[in-house]
């Protein structure tokens, strides 16, 4: 260890595996349903994208976890976005790519993608 | 990628209980699922609640699973870690409700809690040095070689009013100065890790579970005091802390945090790990140092003090492993940060091993200032099966008990004093109306007698004399006379023994004698133990109208003492009684009685 700046280096690589250890629920929450229903409807690489979106954009206030069946099985997989001080977005017949784009508009820029919500998605 | 992180705590309560077994079957069970990729196990050290031991937390959901065994491991993985389905059955029962599991931060264990020494305890892998550098760790060596001065350090250290945690309260920020004020030379950084109060743990918790804490600062006062090398004295009966600090030390050296030019700068700083035989006497400073050395254990007067003479004769400095794990966040988050906490006198936190007749058994810090009600009744969660609260132990056998009409007293280093015990290193054990005070002032007392070194004739032969005096009046011997002449005895004890050991060996039996004293009188006078302990002043006894006769304790007896007919009341013979109580354990009709 010759500098700081190595230091920090180290820090900012790990803070990803460490950061999530925390008991503060306050922040953005991205739940994927994952029972047998949203794992057989391909839930797996959707939370996966999620995963690795959230990762890859550095930000630190935004947790991805992974529920039960919801009870909205035909609409799998579904992914809810929690938002503090905001109504629950429910997200239907999600793919990887779709969650591309929900975490670009709707994490990132604030925007609801309303052509994938369960509203849209409901006859 | 790792979406979600599974804490495994691998303190040795835990460790006892199993934890190694269930994360080996965790590891595997999730590489069965085909899930090795997405969920990461990581040991880490104690997380508090020890009482619900094996305990585990699976993130991002924050879910704290107690009481785990290998069997619930496959249920773990298949519904929470595959399907997202927490396990309610197995999650710690006060985060459950209904369908909803709170966060651990708001059940009535933690909430009170304020985490510094303890901050990466349950959090980190203390085996992985990047886990440590990834919530700041280091940082503060590297502020401090960077950009402040050796004095500007000790200033700071002085500012933020921390005080030795290890039971005698001075202030760390002067003993710093005394040994940096020194003309420069060899000098030691020495680390008081032989934790000895029967029921304290919380240095061995912190050495499991944040070893990186102790190390940089360490390194931190070696560049205070402008020393080069540090001792770690840890005992060896703590095997999982010192493999945890050998790792640690040697991931440290590898990344050049201990060595030569940390940080490319003039600093250079090692240590060594020296293993204490688990003499208590050895938490004394000049005999800890003294073993060091090699030599046998036992302390010497003092002045010279170790500022000045030391280690191998040098200055040297010597601090408890819970001070040294404050030292970092105070150069991080500055004194004002630290001393924000606390009382007038008693700044930061304090950490506490609870035990004895109390729910929660386990590891707890909080800001001093807190009262020992909240403590117990609110963290601790009361006393079970409906017993009364008598007393609370802390200090271990240099401490005192407290009495109830104590309990509202803010903790800190002086108010613990006026009231008769001592902070101590933070031993905490719960007393309720089954305990003896007598008892436990023997037990103590027993203690300090087997850990004497017996250098000096006030503590080799005080002791003795007042555990003898006990012992009498235990036995049913005692005269009144024996309570003025144990008093006596005790402040004898105190003025003169040559250390710490000596000079606090009194204080269980000081304590218990100002608080409790008709429970001696009632021994003395009346020849009866009040709690039913002492077994020369009590007797087992049958109850006429509650015994059916059914026979099960005359077949449990292992002397022959309890004779009847069947369906006819049953009677003890005092004589043959050997007091054992495998009677009482086994009447289900509650006929036998102690009295």
């Amino acid at each position: 260890m010759k500098s700081l700046a190595e230091l920090s280096a180290i820090r900012d690589r790990m803070k990803g595996q460490v950061g999530s250890r925390s008991h503060d629920l306050t922040g953005t929450k991205i739940v994927v349903g994952m029972a047998t229903c949203g794992i057989a409807a391909g839930a797996r690489p959707v939370l996966n994208a999620f995963v690795e979106l959230t990762a890859a954009s550095g930000k630190t206030d935004v947790t991805v976890s992974q529920t039960g069946c919801i009870g909205i099985c035909q609409y799998e997989p579904v992914v809810e976005v929690l938002e503090p001080g905001k109504e629950k977005v429910t997200y239907v017949k999600m793919t990887a790519d779709k969650a591309k784009r929900v975490f670009d508009e709707h994490i990132v820029g604030g925007k609801v993608v309303t052509e994938y919500t369960i509203g849209s998605n409901a006859k | 990628m790792v979406r979600s992180t599974v804490l495994v705590c691998g303190g040795t309560g835990c460790s006892s209980s199993g934890s190694a077994k269930i994360r080996e079957r965790m590891v595997e069970e999730i590489g069965k699922a085909g899930l090795a990729e997405e969920v990461k196990v990581v040991e880490t050290g104690c997380f508090g609640l020890c009482a619900l031991g094996p305990v585990m937390i699976v993130y991002p959901e924050g879910t704290f699973y107690s009481r785990v065994t290998v069997d619930d491991v496959p249920e773990i993985v298949s519904e929470h870690l595959l399907k997202g389905r927490i396990v309610t059955r197995l999650a710690y029962d006060e985060t459950v409700r209904g369908d909803e599991i709170l966060s651990l931060n708001d059940t009535s264990f933690y909430k009170k809690q304020h985490r510094v020494a303890l901050r990466n305890c349950g959090v980190i892998n203390p085996e992985n040095i990047d886990e440590y550098i990834a919530t700041d760790g280091y940082q503060a060596l590297g502020k401090v070689l960077t950009e402040m001065t050796p004095q500007q350090v000790i200033d700071t250290i002085k500012a933020s009013g921390l005080r030795g945690r290890g039971g005698a309260g001075f202030p760390t920020g002067n003993k710093w100065q005394f040994a940096a004020n020194q003309p420069a030379g060899k000098k030691y950084v020495c680390c008081n890790a032989d934790e000895g109060d029967p029921g304290a743990f919380m240095d061995r918790s912190i050495l499991e579970g944040d070893p990186h804490a102790v190390i940089e600062a360490m390194a931190i006062a070696g560049y205070a005091i402008g020393s080069d090398e540090g001792y770690i004295y840890v005992r060896a009966e703590y095997p999982i802390a010192v493999k945890r600090l050998q790792i640690a030390i040697e991931q440290a050296r590898e990344y050049g945090l201990l060595g030569k030019n940390i940080f490319g700068t003039d600093f250079c700083f090692d240590l060594k790990l020296r293993l204490g035989a688990g003499a208590f006497v050895c938490g004394e400073e000049t005999a800890l140092m003294t073993s060091i050395e090699g030599k046998r254990g036992e302390p010497r007067p003092r002045p010279p003090f170790p500022a000045i003479k030391g280690l191998f004769g040098r200055p040297s400095i010597l601090n408890n492993v819970e001070t040294y794990a404050n030292v970092a966040q105070i150069i991080l988050k500055g004194p004002e940060w630290f001393a924000s906490m606390g009382t007038e006198t008693s700044k930061g936190t304090k950490v506490f091993a609870l035990g004895g007749k109390i729910k929660n058994t386990g590891l707890v810090e909080i800001p001093m200032g807190t009262t020992l009600r909240e403590i117990i009744e609110e963290i601790g969660g009361g006393i079970p099966n409906g017993k009364k609260f008598k007393a609370a132990q802390t200090g271990g056998p240099s401490g005192g008990c407290i009495p109830a009409q104590h309990l509202d007293t803010p903790i800190d280093y002086e108010n613990l004093a006026k009231i008769g015990s001592i902070m101590g290193s933070g031993g905490l054990i719960v007393m309720d109306e089954d305990n003896c005070m007598v008892d436990i002032a023997k037990f103590f007392l027993e203690f300090t007698v087997d850990e004497s070194c017996g250098k000096c004739t006030p503590c080799r032969v005080g002791t003795v004399r007042m555990l003898e005096i006990l012992n009498k009046i235990t036995s049913g011997n005692g005269e009144m006379e024996d309570l003025d002449r144990l008093e006596a005895l005790c402040n004898y004890v105190k003025s003169a023994s040559l250390c710490g050991l000596g000079q606090t060996a009194p204080n269980p039996v000081l304590s218990t004698l100002q608080y409790f004293r008709d429970e001696y009188v009632a021994h003395v006078r009346d020849k009866k133990c009040p709690a039913h302990v002492c077994k020369n002043l009590m007797q087992y006894k049958i109850l006429e109208d509650k015994c059916r006769g059914c026979t099960a304790c005359a077949r449990k007896c292992p002397v022959g003492a309890i004779s009847g007919t069947v369906k006819q009341p049953h009677h003890i013979d005092p004589n043959k009684c050997i007091k054992c109580g495998a009677c009482i354990e086994t009447c289900k009709f509650g006929a036998i009685i102690k009295e």
